[in-house]
């Protein structure tokens, strides 16, 4: 072979071509083709690059030579290289008059433009020539670069033309004005909203393609509004049933489906018609009954029509008996043993338990299998149906599920979305706070950093409030546990930051709280998290203030502290850091260590981070010192109106007595009207602006409030004061939890709250379905007791519910009834039939399992022989061969390509792939 | 709708893109890149669909040739693995058991069959018969439109003799 090969190559020097192409572009090909690494693939496109540039702007390049030039930028751009320089040509090929050339040109700029692309203009005068052609086949190639690179902008331009092509005599060029039109749609919908009497008119077009064309606009229309459309139900459904019935050319057969493809448009329109519209469902009923008893389940197109059937069905107004059927489909797809179909079965499950949700107890089983599944799309999508029948009952079976998958994956995309599912599920059903803080940590451990920033604020606001209500025990111990459970989480390596700042925020807050560890040891673990992570300063600020809050506390207690060797050097280090933030923590820290006990129980006082912080807005602390500066002779406050009144008339007065002063005037006071609190300060005491400097006025504020010496900390609105002190003290408040927490205005620990007390009565209803659950697990079953307990916390409890709906049937009844309630879900009977279903299925179904082992490709291949008989082509052939030559009937025809290939001495991909000259059904 | 074509060898070379869809250059070699990385190693008998950034990416594989195509996850996966199908038939049709090479050598011609099938991002065409027609009336054009242009410059090559 490969001696053949290199003969074919010697005999090839020189010859062109037989694919049309030149010499030069099929070496290129090969060169390519054989390139041993990336690096050699670019080094070769780079040449080719730079020699296409050199001739593309020599002058009088033949037009040939130009096209093939061109084709050669379309395969340059197709690996992914800029051939931006070639545009241009492209542009000037689709002016050429041989049609050719033109289409040559279309084709390109059609792959190389967008449709803001600033070359576009240049093609406009053409395109709108070309659209009133005589040939046909100009008319097309011009609509389909109209569908590619018009824009909003130029929509005008060309739509007179288009809409009269919709009365075209060929109906290829009917076609594709509609595609042209819908395509403006899509842009603008404005532009064409005047037309929808013309797309309905040709709905009504002689030529099938046309009408399936419009079908397609339609879609998107009435996915924008309704109502216009309400009237066509009667006709699509009339068309659908033409197709149904074979009444379409045969050509739209496909695979002895009738006009498949039409179909399914159509069902997905009749989805919005009818949904929520209980009279034109029922014209509907008809004619999807008809088609669910017609369509073919062995064949793929077959089962596709049949899940976009259940889709409608579970989209429009709901007919039980149809329903019925829909259950009855969706059940095949679970037990098929084809992975395409188990994933449509998963989909419109989770469809039908939107409707009725009892249906899913049937398949538990099948899911749970899918649930295991090695294929990643597949488990993926049973996790969707798990988060939509998520229920209070079996939460915590199926967050398991997610955390264990998202631990397992590294796809960012699919890691956040999932999580935030998880994070949604857990606040919504969490059973209880501790459940709930566990759940969240091994999220954060997880996801990390992909979990938003207000999860975490989330987490510590519950843990600091508890359970909301007065249970001080309960809260205390909540936290104590949770502090345990942190401490633990930090002997694992490589935790994400965001995790260590909620650690670090609750070691500070209630590391010592309980008393089970020393002071000494919780800010040593502290230091340990900022060893970690050397860069972070977010986590160092988190870290600084939990220091700040122990030292406090414990000085608060009457306790010295004397702080560990890493800790007194990591705090130092922070004095030069380049983070004034961090700095400043620093310093408040060093600050708040001076001073005496009594202070520091009130600045920073224990468990006081969920406690509303009150301003005294009235400053009335001020107060004496307002007056003492009055009493020396300053000048009363003006509010900032007043000035502005007074300023329009003393514009020139003040000038002059501002004169050098202007700024002092003036600074102070606009600044302050920014933050809260200074404003307040604005209006509310009158002392002279002159003064004092009003930093002054703040930063002795912050003395008053901290130094317990000033005398206007009275007594009672000392603790106030204090309050705002630490506020003020601790930074911008976005650094520090404690001023966040309370300032968050999210409602989670909220919808907690409602869980957890509905978790109270979750829990009883769980206890009452707990026994059955026990004894599920004992009779030993062939499927494996692990599945049949995940079936049971899955479905089991959740059949529980669905039953728990009708108690009070259930009490009239007696026992007698609620016997046979539990073995509906995964009792003891009920494990006894799935596993027979199964046997039964792999017995009944032989078509798709038999063959499985091979190739998938030769199975689904062995479909298409049994269906398509109709056609006549080579591909028949292919199939009629059966799958005992890989090269088909037509060896000749394959040896033939071989042969002509090797003549050109072509092997693209060298030894690497021996598949290139097998036919693609082969 | 499907938002691009992606047909990728065994070996993740390219060997056809068409983008329904803005995609930048850059984004473009991104998403090839992910899903070379995500399809190729899947398992025959792995289902033929791949969730991606939202999107589904339905995929199948013929001989050596990966044919993908990435549908908004509302749409029918189904029906997407049969417009590949079709797609791959109607090649079959024109080139007479197409293999690879006929697509690596004759891509535009396969971006003109596509160009009759898919419009805009969607299925346009569902009878392979008009749209072999559609293709062949353009290539006899081209041919007479050949004939012509030669049998021209031989007319103006002999009245200059």
């Amino acid at each position: 072979m490969e001696q053949l090969k290199t003969i074919g190559r010697e005999l090839a020097m020189g010859s062109q071509g037989v694919w049309g192409s030149s010499k030069e572009f099929l070496e290129l090909v090969k060169t390519i083709g054989e390139a041993k690494s990336k690096a050699e693939e670019e080094r070769i496109v780079l040449a080719e690059i730079e020699s296409l540039k050199r001739r593309i702007q020599e002058p009088d390049v033949p037009r040939k030579k130009m096209k093939e030039y061109i084709m050669r930028l379309v395969y340059v751009e197709m690996l992914g290289h800029d051939a931006s320089f070639g545009y241009i040509h492209a542009v000037k090929m689709t002016h050429d008059d041989n049609l050719l050339l033109k289409r040559s040109g279309y084709l390109a700029v059609t792959l190389f433009l967008n449709e803001d692309h600033d070359l576009i203009i240049l093609i406009i005068n053409t395109i709108q020539k070309d659209l009133k052609s005589d040939n046909y086949l100009v008319c097309c190639a011009a609509l389909t670069a109209v569908c590619r690179l018009i824009n909003e902008e130029t929509i005008p331009a060309v739509l007179p033309q288009i809409v009269e092509l919709l009365n075209h005599q060929k109906e290829l060029v009917r076609k594709k004005a509609v595609m042209a039109l819908h395509r403006f749609f899509q842009r603008s919908p404005s532009t064409v909203s005047h037309l929808f009497p013309a797309f309905q008119e040709r709905l009504c077009d002689r030529d099938p393609s046309v009408m399936s064309a419009v079908l397609c606009a339609l879609y998107d229309m009435i996915l924008v509004n309704v109502k216009p459309f309400k009237h066509l139900v009667a006709s699509l459904v009339s068309i659908l049933k033409q197709a149904v019935e074979h009444r379409l050319p045969k050509s739209y057969d496909y695979h002895r489906t009738p006009a498949p493809f039409v179909q399914i448009k159509l069902l997905k329109i009749l989805a919005l018609l009818g949904t929520g519209d209980k009279a034109a469902s029922e014209n509907m009923f008809n004619v999807l009954g008809d088609i669910l008893k017609r369509s073919d389940s062995t064949s793929n197109i077959g089962n596709a029509i049949l899940y976009e059937c259940v889709r409608t069905l579970t989209s429009i107004y709901t007919n039980p008996r149809l329903l019925q059927n829909a259950a009855e489909i969706t059940a095949k797809f679970l037990k098929s043993d084809s992975h395409n179909l188990k994933y449509m079965g998963i989909d419109a499950l989770g469809r039908l338990i939107k409707i009725t949700p009892e249906c899913a107890e049937n398949h538990q089983l099948a899911v749970i299998d899918c649930l295991e599944d090695p294929d990643d799309t597949l488990k993926r999508k049973t996790l969707d149906l798990l988060y939509k029948m998520t229920k209070a009952n079996n939460v915590e079976v199926i967050v398991e599920r997610m955390v264990e998958y998202i631990r397992n994956i590294s796809d960012n995309h699919y890691k956040t979305e999932i999580s935030s599912r998880v994070i949604e599920l857990a606040e919504r059903y969490a059973p209880s706070n501790q459940w709930f803080i566990q759940t969240m940590n091994q999220v954060f451990e997880i996801a990390g950093d992909l979990v938003p920033q207000k999860v975490a604020h989330d987490l510590m606001r519950l843990i600091a409030e508890g359970a909301g209500e007065e249970d001080e025990d309960a809260d205390s111990h909540l936290r104590s546990s949770a502090v345990q459970a942190y401490l633990q989480i930090l002997k694992e390596p490589k935790l994400p930051s965001i995790l260590l700042q909620v650690i670090s925020w609750v070691l500070g807050e209630y590391g010592i709280a309980d008393g089970s560890h020393s002071a000494e040891f919780i800010i040593g673990k502290l230091c340990d998290i900022v060893a970690t992570r050397p860069g972070d300063d977010k986590l160092k600020g988190y870290v600084v203030s939990a220091i700040t809050k122990i030292c406090a506390f414990e000085k608060a207690a009457g306790q010295t502290v004397d702080l560990i060797p890493e800790c007194v050097s990591f705090i130092e280090e922070l004095y030069a850091s380049h983070s004034t933030d961090l700095q400043q923590r620093v310093y408040e820290f060093h600050a708040v260590l001076k001073l005496d006990r009594d202070t520091l129980a009130s600045i920073l006082p224990m468990d006081a981070s969920c406690e509303d912080i009150e301003v005294d807005k009235d400053l009335s602390f001020l107060n004496s010192f307002v007056e003492s500066a009055l009493a020396n002779g300053s000048r009363p406050y003006l509010s900032d109106n007043e000035r502005r009144g007074m300023g329009a008339m003393t514009t020139l007065a003040s000038n002059n007595d501002a004169g050098t002063s202007s700024l002092l005037r003036f600074q102070p006071y606009e600044k302050p009207s920014i933050p809260e609190p200074a404003a307040a300060l604005v209006t509310a005491s009158h002392y002279s602006q002159d003064a004092i400097d009003q930093h002054d006025i703040y930063s002795s504020a912050i003395t008053v409030s901290t130094s317990s010496k000033a005398p206007e900390s009275s007594s009672n609105d000392g603790t106030r004061l204090k309050l705002e002190g630490v506020q003020k003290k601790w930074g911008r408040p976005t650094y520090t939890p404690e001023a966040q927490v309370p300032k968050n205005p999210i409602n989670i620990s909220d919808s907690v709250k409602v869980s957890s007390s509905a978790a109270g009565k979750e829990a009883s209803s769980r206890n009452s379905s707990a026994p059955p659950y026990t004894e599920r697990k004992q009779p030993p079953q062939e499927i494996s007791a692990e599945k049949k307990k995940l079936a049971a916390s899955l479905f089991g409890s959740k059949a529980g519910d669905t039953k728990a709906k009708p108690a009070a049937k259930l009490q009239q009844n007696g026992t007698s009834k609620k016997a046979p309630a539990k073995p509906t879900s995964p009792p003891p009977p009920a494990p006894a039939p799935p596993p027979a279903d199964l046997l039964d299925l792999s017995d009944s179904l032989p078509q798709t399992p038999s063959v499985d082992p091979v190739d998938q490709l030769a199975d689904l291949i062995s479909v298409d022989s049994s269906a398509a008989t109709s056609t006549t082509s080579l591909v028949e052939q292919v199939f009629d061969a059966g799958k005992v030559a890989t090269k088909g009937p037509s060896p000749q025809a394959s040896l033939q390509k071989d042969a002509v290939s090797r003549q050109v001495g072509v092997t693209p991909s060298g030894g690497t792939n021996p598949d290139l000259f097998k036919d693609l059904f082969g | 709708m499907i938002r691009f074509v992606l047909l990728i060898s065994r070996q993740g070379k390219v060997r056809l893109t068409k983008w329904y869809s803005p995609y930048t250059q850059k984004e473009r070699l991104k998403a090839i890149r992910e899903l070379s990385a995500l399809i190729l190693p899947r398992g025959p008998k792995l289902c033929n669909f791949v969730e991606w950034k939202g999107l589904k990416v339905v995929y199948k594989r013929y001989a050596s040739l990966y044919f993908c195509i990435c549908v908004d996850s509302e749409d029918n996966e189904l029906d997407g693995l049969e417009v590949i199908h079709h797609y791959v038939q109607v090649l079959d049709r024109y080139f007479g058991n197409v293999c690879e090479l006929d697509l690596i050598f004759n891509f535009h011609k396969a971006y003109f069959i596509l160009d009759e099938i898919l419009i805009a991002g969607e299925l346009q065409e569902s009878s392979k018969k008009s749209v072999s027609r559609v293709i062949s009336a353009q290539d006899t054009l081209v041919e007479n439109a050949k004939e012509q242009a030669s049998s021209l410059s031989n007319m103006i090559a002999q009245a200059t003799k």
